[in-house]
């Protein structure tokens, strides 16, 4: 594993550039430019208040500033989550000339990808505070959890995206199945409802790490309270060691893939 | 023993014939297959060949070593498995020291980029830092000669252009040893010339260069040591100009004899101006070949060809009896003729190959040897293919 990641740091300068390619490349040619990184997240967050509005008919309480905080602070992440996914998987296949013209660690490649996504993440993540700062929401010292939750989300992408990109080198049905899998997890992701909401059966829902820590950044942006220890280390366990077995089996099956792709 | 920079042991490298299975859905099949029939499991190996088979060599700090060959003879996957994007299936291969590896000029370009974003791209995926970039940046676009397109996205570059611009960034990475698959192909004909003085350039700087190209010439030129391969292994490897002769001579001569053991050569001499037998003739000066011929079949009018090559194993003349003297051939069995040919060589210094082939007109042919004899020119230093009498 130390090899691993000094081989990656040698490489810093060409995973800073890739970066940069992706992120220069994503938008060019588009009318909106950077308005799209906030597009995504916001027609989640808009859905995510239909259902809301939805279950306040339904059980007739009224809707509350702290419903529409809960979907947009969940929603966020969902979002960066899903198209770090989606970039990920493509990114060995779709940059096919250079994994078989040029050696360098491939790992790169998803990784870029994730941190690409981390970009547009903090786009969206700025203009939502700066919309937060007209109301009367504050936030208080659990916050400070929020940044090791977005590091787990962030392992927990990088993890998933190494395999499933070398996955999808290998066998392009990958990219369907995972696509398919993505359309539907906001069902079964916390984003639009808490998992509380199902009472006992809630345990099921969390048992989805992503579904975890989205549930705990709720926690403690916007109900004030400690995150749920028992599923922060669920989560942990899930985002550290994925990423490790994820890098892992990349890095066992790096040498096949110029042949392979 | 430090010196060796690069160094190949034993190695094989297996590649399949035929699709592999892309998708799932071929693969189940395939699995279920290789578990119900196990014995057929090594017939699928009979679609494998082997890329590289066998190959061992060493290169030494700083020398510059060319690998030709035909087409699918291995060449360019010796540069993938020594950049490391291939791995050997056994065998053993040592780096030392910084390796840049040019296997495709322009790999890594974006289109949707514009030229100079490209570079920064490109110099860091070839292995440069930013820093490294921003500094050579000018050099490497006024080595391109596009400054009035390098803020245009390369999607809206000629092939040339594109060509160039990979060229550039490649040949200012300065790496310690550098590996080049076939890219002095690009550009018009005076970039071809400027790549191939760059690539000098850096030969003469002191960095390791292997060199893949089909241009003979330029692999003269540029190398003191060529491997030739065939197959997926070594068929030589010694001196550029030796070899460069035995490539020429075993993939354009070989095929051309149709019919074997008609035509047998008895006896050959060179003869100077004095009638003595010799080796080493003087630039102008009148020399003879006598030539002693057997044919074993009755043979009518059939047509010799008379030809001297250099010694890379570049055509100097070529000459047919039928086209330059009106003359024709006629064996009875087992006859036996001696030819002469007097020859006046205007040629400059060097060492010169004499040949001779028998042909039938549409039928090729019978008997075809370039390299009977050596022979070695002498003259004051000239440049150029041919030596003029002249009067000054």
């Amino acid at each position: 594993m130390g090899e691993m990641i000094k081989e990656l740091i040698q490489y810093r300068h060409l995973l800073y550039m890739l970066v940069w390619r992706d992120v220069k490349i994503r938008y060019k040619q588009t009318a909106m430019g950077f308005l799209w990184a906030i597009l995504m997240p916001m027609l989640v967050v808009c859905a995510g208040l239909l259902i809301k509005k939805g279950m306040s008919v339904f059980s007739g309480k009224p809707m509350e500033l702290s419903d529409l905080l809960s979907v947009t602070v969940k929603a966020l992440p969902f979002s960066f989550f899903i198209g770090s996914i989606r970039f990920a998987t493509n990114s060995l296949v779709g940059n096919t000339n250079l994994v078989t013209k040029i050696y360098f660690p491939r790992e790169v490649f998803p990784i870029a990808a994730v941190i690409a996504n981390v970009f547009d993440f903090m786009i969206a993540t700025a203009i939502f505070i700066i919309i937060l700062a007209f109301t009367s929401f504050s936030i208080d010292v659990y916050a400070l959890w929020v940044p090791w939750l977005i590091l787990l989300l962030i392992f927990l992408a990088t993890g998933c995206g190494m395999l499933l990109s070398c996955a999808n080198l290998f066998y392009r049905d990958v990219k369907y199945i995972v696509e398919a899998v993505l359309t539907f997890a906001i069902f079964f992701t916390p984003v639009f409802f808490e998992a509380s909401l199902f009472g006992k059966w809630s345990t099921l829902l969390l048992l989805n790490p992503l579904g975890a820590i989205l549930e705990n950044i709720n926690n403690v942006v916007v109900f004030h309270r400690q995150p749920d220890m028992v599923w922060l280390v669920y989560a942990t366990i899930w985002s550290i060691g994925g990423l490790i077995i994820g890098w892992r089996i990349f890095h066992k099956l790096e040498y096949a893939f110029a042949e392979n792709i | 023993m430090n010196d060796i920079v690069l160094e190949f042991k034993n190695v094989y490298k297996r590649f399949s014939r035929g699709e592999k299975n892309d998708s799932l859905r071929d693969l189940i099949p395939y699995l279920t297959k290789k578990l119900l029939f196990r014995g057929e499991g090594y017939k699928l190996k009979e679609k494998e060949f082997w890329a590289v088979k066998n190959v061992s060599f060493e290169i030494r700090r700083g020398e510059a070593v060319g690998i030709i060959g035909p087409n699918g003879a291995g060449k360019s996957t010796i540069l993938k498995l020594l950049s490391g994007i291939l791995r050997p299936n056994s065998g053993e291969i040592a780096v030392n020291g910084r390796l840049s590896a040019l296997i495709e000029v322009g790999a890594g370009f974006h289109p949707d980029l514009t030229g100079r974003e490209n570079i920064y791209l490109n110099g860091a995926i070839l292995g440069m830092k930013r820093s490294e970039i921003q500094n050579k940046m000018d050099q490497i676009v006024e080595f391109s000669e596009l400054s009035d397109f390098i803020d245009t996205p390369v999607k809206r570059y000629s092939s040339g252009m594109y060509a160039r611009l990979g060229f550039s960034v490649a040949a200012h990475v300065d790496p310690e040893i550098l590996l080049v698959d076939e890219v002095l192909s690009v550009g018009d004909f005076t970039f071809q010339h400027k790549c191939l003085e760059k690539m000098q350039d850096i030969v003469k700087k002191g960095t390791t260069v292997i060199f893949i190209s089909h241009n003979i010439p330029s692999v003269i030129k540029l190398c003191q040591k060529t491997i030739l391969l065939n197959k997926g292994e070594i068929n030589q490897y010694g001196d550029s100009r030796e070899v460069c002769r035995q490539y020429y001579n075993v993939y354009s001569e070989s095929r051309k004899v149709s019919e074997k053991n008609i035509i047998s050569l008895k006896n050959i001499k060179l003869l100077n101006c004095n009638n003595e037998e010799t080796s080493n003739f003087k630039s102008c000066e009148w020399g003879r070949a006598e030539i002693t011929i057997e044919s074993h079949e009755e043979i009518e009018n059939i047509i010799m060809g008379f030809l001297i090559k250099q010694a890379d194993g570049s055509m100097a003349f070529d000459a047919n009896s039928d086209k330059i003297a009106n003359k024709y051939y006629s064996f009875k069995i087992n006859e036996q003729k001696k030819i002469v040919i007097d020859f006046r060589n205007n040629l400059p210094e060097g060492t010169y190959f004499l040949g001779v082939h028998f042909l039938r007109p549409n039928k090729g042919f019978y008997y075809y040897n370039s390299e009977l004899v050596e022979f070695y020119v002498n003259a004051p230093k000239t440049l150029g293919v041919a030596y003029l009498d002249l009067k000054w």
